[in-house]
């Protein structure tokens, strides 16, 4: 399973860049959203995967007596997908107002404050 | 209570922006209240920085969750200088926002975002644990987008473009680092990681990560060859949004790189250190080279921008206290000059509506006191004595020269020459030549009256003046700049005062 998650995760950074490095700018947002999307599985499969051993403390124990699941990285995930949603949802709309404003979707068109 | 303080440089500007917000309607409510907030920010910097001067260096266990469970908030001298350079430039922005950003802007949130802007900046100064330092990355950079992008202007929209891009970009590097570390340390708070990682048997792994970093931080800091998007974007926003953007926002880059290196990834400084090395030579030749083609006020100085972060990364490149310091020094006075230099940038834009250099002209005459104020950030800029960039500049080339580095120090003084070049290139073109023929400028923008003129030097000429005594108290400062690089370079002080007895 670990093997077929990280397979997934270097696909999904593959696509990203892939997407980043076309001219239009709608496939350059969906490149950021799919890089994001990579960088939050490697964190999730950074903790290492393990089933069916939740995080709970037995009653009356002090500690957790099995091996369990390492709940940080889980936590950790959660906030960056908040963020990178609040974060492509601004991209999102940033790209429409540049289409509307520059009249074009192609990223060779908006080269006027380049050096 | 040790340290009781240390949230306060946070707090303020959330405090401030809220209080913005819920008056959103009121827009001299919202300007006495980011001043007041700006000001409450400088003052808390002061504070914290005599506190840290005189007691070590200050922690609080956000929660009393003991690290490395919890989040840290840690102030060393670094950290505690960063903060009050945000506060000071923070002040002089504000006050120079409150006349020259437009209603509608204000109306718009302005000052709350520039207040995020700053919580987001002090936040990362403080934070000692990376995941926390990404999330103030993320919350500064969401300001920093929509201040840009803020107006809708053709140009400010196109900049936005590739600085949202790239810096997402670097946002999912810095997120796949942390991943990859968290499964090599099983820690993310960076005083832990500094004990655990040396005992990561995968020392070869650990060098990857560390370079995953340098080039997320890297693109932050807009270092070679990952700068494209800052002169591509930093001149397309208001005046005192470029102004904070130039004086903090890369500097945040800076400081992170300068953390993770002396604190965390320490494995093999010979071949981390010496990359770092030559990013800095090539990131100050670059950008000097890139400054001289330019024609436009703010691009020029945006360029230099590029230019000076080399420097600032040479010192940690060199990895002696001497250098360090240098390092330390050159960011101080780096924060100040630059944020001055975009500020008088833009005086020539509310006079002739453009920042071309060839549209300007004539200001000695005409303004001879605004000339004289320039001239103080420009020679800083290039290092004439007795200017704070002179002993900034001598620390980095003495400390250099004892390392027998003499490529990158010939590199430092060339390009000083240069950075002299360009300057001379602005002051001659804006200030020296005859005005050219009003036919073919373009009208003013807004009319600005001259009360707001002489209002707005105030901020100009505070910076100036602490550009000059930075110079002339250069030995104070030098003590707290060595005290820093000291602590940098030993991090036991830092790692005992955050773990306390969890070691």
């Amino acid at each position: 399973m670990t093997i077929l998650l990280a397979i997934v995760t270097g696909a999904l950074y593959a696509a990203g860049l892939y997407m980043m490095l076309r001219r239009n700018i709608v496939r350059l947002v969906i490149g950021l959203v799919l890089l994001s999307h990579a960088a939050n599985l490697l964190v999730f499969l950074g903790g290492g995967l393990t089933r069916d051993r939740p995080p709970f403390i037995p009653l009356g124990a002090a500690a957790p007596t099995a091996p369990i699941v390492d709940p940080l990285p889980q936590a950790l995930v959660l906030t960056a997908i908040v963020i990178s949603f609040a974060v492509l949802a601004f991209a999102l709309v940033l790209v429409y107002r540049a289409y509307e404003t520059v009249g074009s979707d192609d990223l060779d068109d908006m080269k006027a404050t380049d050096t | 209570m040790s340290g009781s303080l240390l949230p306060l440089p946070i707090l303020i500007p959330l405090l401030t922006a809220i209080v913005c917000l819920l008056n959103l309607r009121s827009r001299r409510f919202q300007r006495a209240a980011a001043l007041l907030g700006a000001a409450a920010l400088w003052a808390a910097g002061v504070v914290l920085l005599r506190t840290v001067w005189n007691h070590g260096i200050q922690v609080v266990q956000i929660g009393s969750w003991p690290a490395p469970y919890g989040i840290t908030l840690v102030a060393d001298v670094l950290a505690a200088v960063m903060v009050l350079l945000a506060g000071t430039v923070g002040l002089a922005v504000v006050y120079y926002s409150l006349f020259t950003v437009d209603a509608a802007r204000e109306s718009f949130g302005y000052y709350p975002l520039l207040h995020i802007l700053l919580m987001g900046v002090c936040g990362a100064f403080l934070t000692g644990d990376l995941f926390n330092l990404y999330v103030w990355f993320e919350v500064m950079l969401i300001a920093s987008f929509v201040l840009l992008a803020m107006g809708g202007e053709r140009a400010q929209l196109e900049g936005a473009i590739k600085y949202v891009t790239l810096n997402l970009m670097s946002s999912s590097l810095f997120l796949t680092a942390i991943g990859i570390l968290y499964s090599l340390a099983g820690t993310l708070n960076m005083a832990d990681l500094a004990v655990k990682l040396s005992a990561v048997d995968n020392p070869g792994l650990v060098t990857t990560v560390a370079m995953l970093f340098l080039a997320s931080f890297g693109i932050k800091a807009a270092v070679f060859p990952l700068f494209f998007w800052l002169p591509a974007s930093y001149h397309v926003p208001p005046v005192a949004v470029s102004a904070i953007f130039a004086g903090l926002l890369t500097k945040v880059g800076v400081y992170a790189i300068i953390r993770a290196f002396t604190l965390i990834f320490r494995q093999d400084v010979e071949y981390t250190h010496s990359i770092i090395l030559w990013v800095a030579g090539l990131t100050m030749v670059t950008g000097v080279l890139g400054a001289a083609a330019q024609n436009e006020f703010r691009r020029i100085l945006s360029f230099h921008i590029v230019s000076q972060i080399g420097y600032m990364i040479m010192g940690l490149g060199l990895m002696s206290p001497l250098a360090l310091a240098g390092s330390v020094f050159y960011i101080a006075h780096h924060i100040i000059v630059k944020t001055n230099l975009f500020l008088v940038s833009g005086l020539a834009y509310r006079l002739r509506g453009t920042g071309e250099l060839a549209a300007l002209g004539g200001w000695y005459q005409s303004r001879p006191l605004l000339s004289a104020l320039f001239i103080v950030p420009a020679f800083s800029l290039a290092g004439i004595p007795p200017l704070s960039g002179f002993f900034a500049k001598l620390t980095l080339v003495k400390a250099g020269l004892e390392l027998e580095q003499y490529a990158i120090v010939a590199a430092a003084l060339i390009v000083s020459l240069l950075t002299l070049y360009s300057m001379t290139k602005i002051w001659a073109e804006v200030f020296w030549k005859p005005a050219p023929d009003a036919a073919d400028i373009p009208a003013t923008r807004g009319g600005p009256s001259a009360i707001h003129d002489g209002l707005l030097l105030i901020p100009v000429a505070a910076l100036a003046i602490v550009t000059v005594a930075i110079g002339l108290g250069a030995g104070d400062v030098f003590q707290v700049a060595l005290r820093a690089s000291a602590q940098l370079l030993d991090p036991a002080e830092y790692v005992s005062a955050v773990l306390g007895g969890n070691q």
